[in-house]
């Protein structure tokens, strides 16, 4: 039978899939103002915050008299719970990507060209690929892509800890680098964040479509419900 | 509508915008008590209804409402010793003047009651039974209006190669529609609901609802429930009542998520009633 909460249900899908375009957007400027020194570029993602709490707060609004008012079970909740829980992680990216603008906007002002190694901008690439990725599965309902961002969450932990040594290999060479390092590492952190908060996304894809909750388990731990044959 | 940003009570500045932004209404009631014999039973109630929407009244068993429901198309004259006072109006016409002929009000408004009671007839007779009253004889428009209603009521699919069955054979939730397409086919304007799910099965509760969903985009709809989920899943205003008194009256959003009135905020969570 058609319901009439389908057409609501979908209008709480677009929102979150255009929330989770802006944050997308948002990730990928701060990233390239960094890449390009445009501080123009970070400017517009500083700007860019208000909209995205904007969205966040919309989109609470819609979950919360959804759940008042339609009394949703099943697979309605899962989606619901699900989105809610995407919402707030996505506006916690969206914070992490006005960071990482700053931390930009403070390293070109700097005037110091970047001597260290690749492992920041590597970096910068898997954590916007991770996001893409998780953004891509709860729209395709592909708990198999959501599983792909969580195995890719411990190279980001790693290229971290890369990051760190070449800044320190760094700031070893030229002592007065030490205030971009410093930016380095707070963009590298973040960029930390975006990864963890990424893989929350995939986790909650992966409850909203196999109804199995997989958070808090290591992908290498074969009780976990994460494995790909364990979520059929 | 303006969007509001934050879901917690609404301020006054979006409050007003709201009203700003509401069409006229369809029926406004102003300071009206209502009494059996020296018994009144409603005390000064004063709401507008909206066209196009759902009106939803809840109240615990006794409360008046659908005493106040059947305020709307005088269904109470047909008791003996009731009295209303003050202002009931559809369209800005006062429906208790002394020149209102109440069939014709009764058409423009039309009720569906808990019990379903389609005729002693088939199918077909049971939709174009009114018309026929009004004075339509021709058979190919006869044919047309029953299959118009039939299908706005979701009921056509159904019962298209069986409209010569007698109505009485139909399952409760098909009785029910079959009611819901008998009123439709007298052209109403607007149509009252009294508990019209409450005697029917989760399945045919769901098509009643999804059909409350499409109806509404034509008529005035006003139902009481004494279902809060039902009332908080079809309805965009709610009325609360209490022992005759209207108690809080707002959109159903505001009611079920942040209601004004703590008599409301129990009612609703269910710690009293």
């Amino acid at each position: 039978m058609e319901r009439h909460i389908d057409k609501e249900l979908e209008k709480v899908r677009e929102s979150i899939v255009r929330m989770g375009t802006l944050v997308e957007e948002a990730v990928g400027k701060a990233c390239g103002s960094f890449q390009k020194r445009d501080i123009a570029m970070a400017q517009e993602v500083i700007k860019g915050d208000g909209e995205i709490n904007t969205a966040e707060m919309a989109i609470d609004k819609e979950i919360f008299e959804f759940l008042a008012l339609k009394q949703p079970v099943a697979t309605d909740l899962r989606f619901l719970f699900s989105v809610q829980k995407m919402n707030k992680d996505l506006e916690r990216i969206g914070d992490h990507a006005v960071n990482i603008a700053q931390s930009a906007v403070n390293y070109i002002s700097l005037g110091v060209q970047y001597t260290g190694g690749q492992h920041i901008v590597v970096m910068m690439g898997i954590a916007r690929q991770m996001l893409a990725e998780a953004l891509t599965s709860f729209i395709k309902n592909d708990s198999q892509l959501a599983l792909k961002v969580l195995e890719q969450d411990d190279q980001v932990d790693d290229l971290n800890s890369g990051v760190t040594r070449d800044i320190i290999d760094m700031v070893k060479k030229d002592s007065a680098t030490i205030e971009s390092a410093l930016e380095i590492i707070r963009i590298s952190k973040n960029l930390e964040r975006v990864a963890d908060l990424s893989t929350n996304i995939a986790e909650d894809v992966i409850f909203n479509t196999k109804a199995r909750d997989v958070k808090h388990h290591h992908v290498d731990d074969t009780s976990a419900d994460r494995h790909v044959d364990r979520l059929s | 509508m303006t969007e509001t940003t934050h879901y917690t009570k609404r301020t006054t500045d979006e409050k007003r915008t709201e009203e700003k932004e509401r069409p006229a209404p369809k029926i406004t009631v102003k300071a009206m008590n209502f009494f059996y014999g020296p018994v009144q039973t409603l005390f000064n109630i004063s709401m507008d209804i909206l066209p196009r929407h759902v009106t939803a009244f809840i109240g615990p068993s006794g409360c008046g409402k659908s005493t106040f429901l059947r305020i709307l198309n005088r269904m109470n004259d047909i008791i003996e010793n009731t009295r209303v006072e003050g202002d009931v109006r559809i369209d800005g016409i006062d429906i208790y003047g002394k020149n209102i002929d109440v069939v014709a009000l009764r058409k423009r408004v039309g009720m569906i009651f808990q019990k379903s009671n389609p005729f002693p007839k088939s199918i077909y007779e049971n939709i174009a039974y009114g018309p026929r009253i009004q004075g339509i004889t021709s058979r190919q428009r006869l044919d047309e209006i029953v299959e118009l209603c039939l299908k706005k009521a979701a009921l056509w699919d159904e019962v298209k190669d069986v409209l010569n069955k007698s109505a009485l054979a139909l399952s409760g939730g098909q009785q029910q529609r079959l009611c819901i397409a008998r009123a439709l086919a007298v052209e109403p304007e607007i149509i009252l609901m009294d508990e019209p799910a409450s005697a029917l099965d989760p399945i045919s509760t769901a098509k009643i609802e999804e059909l409350i969903f499409e109806l509404k985009k034509m008529y005035t709809i006003v139902i009481v429930t004494h279902n809060m989920q039902q009332a908080a899943r079809v309805s965009d205003y709610t009325a609360f009542f209490y022992l005759g008194n209207l108690i809080e009256y707002d959109t159903t959003a505001a009611i079920f998520t942040s209601p004004s009135k703590k008599q409301t905020e129990e009612y609703v969570t269910g710690r009293f009633g």
